[in-house]
């Protein structure tokens, strides 16, 4: 089909494939954007005008002000699971990263079976969060799971039931998390070290810099973009994790595990509540946003200057 | 990099100690990612007294396939006890034209933004690029009501066509920071011998895109065939994609609790993504760091 198309425009000199030729750019360009902006841009203006309405089961187009917004932050679910975003993604995003640049560094030192390790490293990040759910819901179980292990292993007295405790459930969906990304935290690392000039270290080996001082004071302050970039890809996917929570703990016990995703899945889905579904929607938007614009925004000031 | 055991120095015992303690780092981590792996292959392998009676990290005494059999054919999702084999079908039947059509249509659009420049194609970029921070609950509501009322709510082409909607800039993201770095001249002189918008793109630029297309096709389809978000928001019943189907699988309550089925069933699932992983790992990864948006 591309060649016919070819073919019809080379021969040409008729003023209407003339105008093809010229534009065929902007035609072909065209279906993609045209999706972009129906389906990205329309959709967030749609979601955007029903979180003002006070829209039930189904969409209404009255105008009401920040009526869903006030109610949104008046619900106690709601609250919860903004606490557990800013309690799991601060802890998900700092282990991650430390132990992704950990495991980096150890890597870049010459090991042997590196290819191995590596693999073993980041293969979590090829499989979905339903099935980290899933197989860590196993292990954390109490009853047959770490807890039962340990204690047949002759520690008795050894508990370890947060999956099922309100207060230490949102710390196995850390646990998990970490599991899946920091693979990916220390693969970004790596491709970063290989990268850092090998003369200037020698240089400061020899005039007797021992290796830690090396890395804490000349390698690691290199890598400030990959950090930021780390950061914002881990905050990204802390605000966005759904499935994760569903697998592993379903928002319970009770509803002490749920994050603004689940929240807005809940609302919009099962209780028929759609005008606060899309009120906690456009919530995530903005955070999200928050972190999105002034990381593009030292991106691009970055490329500039350099 | 840090190569400094080729420095003057020698190995002293300090440094031979330092060397097991990195040893010994790597192998506690290389178990905490591994374990899971086969704590969850073990317990697909064993019975379910075997399960009850033994621990976490004890080995099958035989390798028994029957939950895997069972996990396929039998297992009850919801009402209907037909195993995952129908939804990992629906998984497949959405993935394949859905990576396809997104990667074709990134790419035309990556060249054309990039080779045949006009007026506005960096904001159109930009706008496009957009598309890869949105959290997707923005959109399901929407998306939805636009899928129900074109009549393919529930249906694999409706799936098919949400995640080619979403995985555009994606896709266009990759070809357009690959074609960047391709020479201009190279298009200036084929145009310069009366090659055509769309030849240049069959002559010249598919035979250099190899390395994007695999990145992008190994990118698109681990994000599609991972998906739970689109699955479970706008497919129920016998539409389900199989990630949503292992979710409820492992979740129906009715009936004796065979855990040893769900590891399986978890299996099965991640055996696609898995494999393809394990053979091209190394375009897995630059998918990876290229789909983290540096560009």
């Amino acid at each position: 089909m591309m060649s016919l198309m070819t073919q019809k425009t080379i021969p040409a000199k008729q003023p209407l494939s003339d105008w093809f030729r010229r534009n065929v750019a902007k035609l072909v360009v065209a279906p993609t954007f045209g999706l972009i902006i129906f389906f990205v841009y329309g959709f967030i203006a749609w979601t955007g005008y029903v979180s003002f309405t006070k829209s039930k089961m189904l969409p209404t187009y009255s105008f009401e002000g920040f009526y869903q917004y006030i109610r949104l932050w008046k619900m106690t679910p709601w609250n919860v699971a903004m606490e557990n975003l800013l309690v799991f993604g601060s802890l998900f995003i700092l282990i991650a990263i430390v132990l992704g640049c950990l495991l980096a560094i150890a890597l870049d030192q010459k090991v042997r079976a590196e290819g191995v390790l590596r693999t073993v490293y980041l293969y979590p990040m090829a499989i979905s969060f339903i099935i980290t759910g899933t197989a860590w819901k196993w292990i954390l179980n109490p009853g047959l799971g770490i807890q039962s292990l340990m204690q047949s292993w002759g520690w008795e007295s050894f508990a370890f039931d947060w999956l099922i405790n309100s207060e230490m459930a949102v710390y196995t969906l850390v646990i998990a998390a970490v599991w899946q990304s920091s693979g990916f935290v220390m693969a970004l690392f790596l491709a970063a070290l290989r990268g850092v000039d090998s003369e200037i270290i020698k240089a400061a080996y020899l005039d007797g810099a021992s290796l830690s001082r090396i890395y804490l004071v000349i390698i690691l302050p290199t890598l400030r973009p990959v950090f930021l970039s780390c950061f914002f890809i881990l905050t990204h996917m802390a605000v966005k994790s759904f499935d994760l929570v569903v697998a592993l703990t379903g928002g319970g016990p009770g509803y002490s595990t749920i994050m603004p995703a689940n929240f807005m899945y809940e609302m919009t889905f099962r209780r028929n509540q759609i005008g606060l579904g899309a009120a906690s929607a456009m919530m995530m938007l903005a955070t999200v946003m928050a972190i999105v614009i002034p990381y593009l925004y030292s991106e691009l000031r970055e490329k500039k200057n350099g | 990099m840090a190569d400094l055991s080729a420095l003057p120095g020698g190995k002293s015992p300090w440094q031979s100690a330092a060397r097991f303690g990195l040893y010994t780092l790597l192998l506690i981590f290389a178990a905490y990612y591994i374990l899971p792996l086969i704590v969850v292959l073990s317990t697909s392998l064993k019975d379910l007294d075997e399960i009850r009676n033994g621990t976490l990290l004890s080995l099958p005494s035989e390798i028994n396939f029957d939950a895997w059999g069972y996990a396929w054919n039998e297992a009850c999702i919801g009402v209907s006890c037909t195993g995952l084999k129908p939804y990992f079908w629906n998984s497949v039947a959405m993935t394949i034209p859905a990576v396809l059509i997104s990667t074709l249509l990134g790419a035309l659009t990556g060249y054309s933004l990039t080779k045949f420049k006009f007026k506005g194609a960096n904001l159109i970029f930009a706008m496009i690029l957009f598309g890869c921070f949105i959290p997707f609950q923005v959109v399901l509501l929407p998306m939805a009501q636009s899928l129900g009322y074109l009549r393919i709510a529930n249906t694999v082409p409706g799936l098919v066509l949400v995640h080619i909607v979403y995985g555009l800039p994606f896709t266009v993201l990759f070809f357009r920071n690959y074609y960047v770095n391709i020479p201009d001249d190279l298009i200036k002189a084929a145009t310069i011998d009366g090659a055509g918008f769309f030849m240049i793109f069959w002559r010249i630029m598919l035979p250099l895109s190899p390395p994007i297309i695999v990145v992008t096709i190994i990118w698109q389809f681990t994000q599609i065939w991972n998906d739970f978000l689109f699955g479970a928001s706008f497919t129920t019943g016998g539409g389900q994609p199989v990630t949503v189907a292992l979710n409820n699988l492992v979740n129906t309550t009715t009936g004796v609790k065979r855990y040893n089925v769900d590891m399986a069933a978890a299996l099965i699932t991640a055996a696609p993504t898995l494999v393809v992983y394990v053979l091209a790992g190394r375009y897995f990864v630059r998918g990876l760091t290229a789909g983290s948006v540096k560009g």
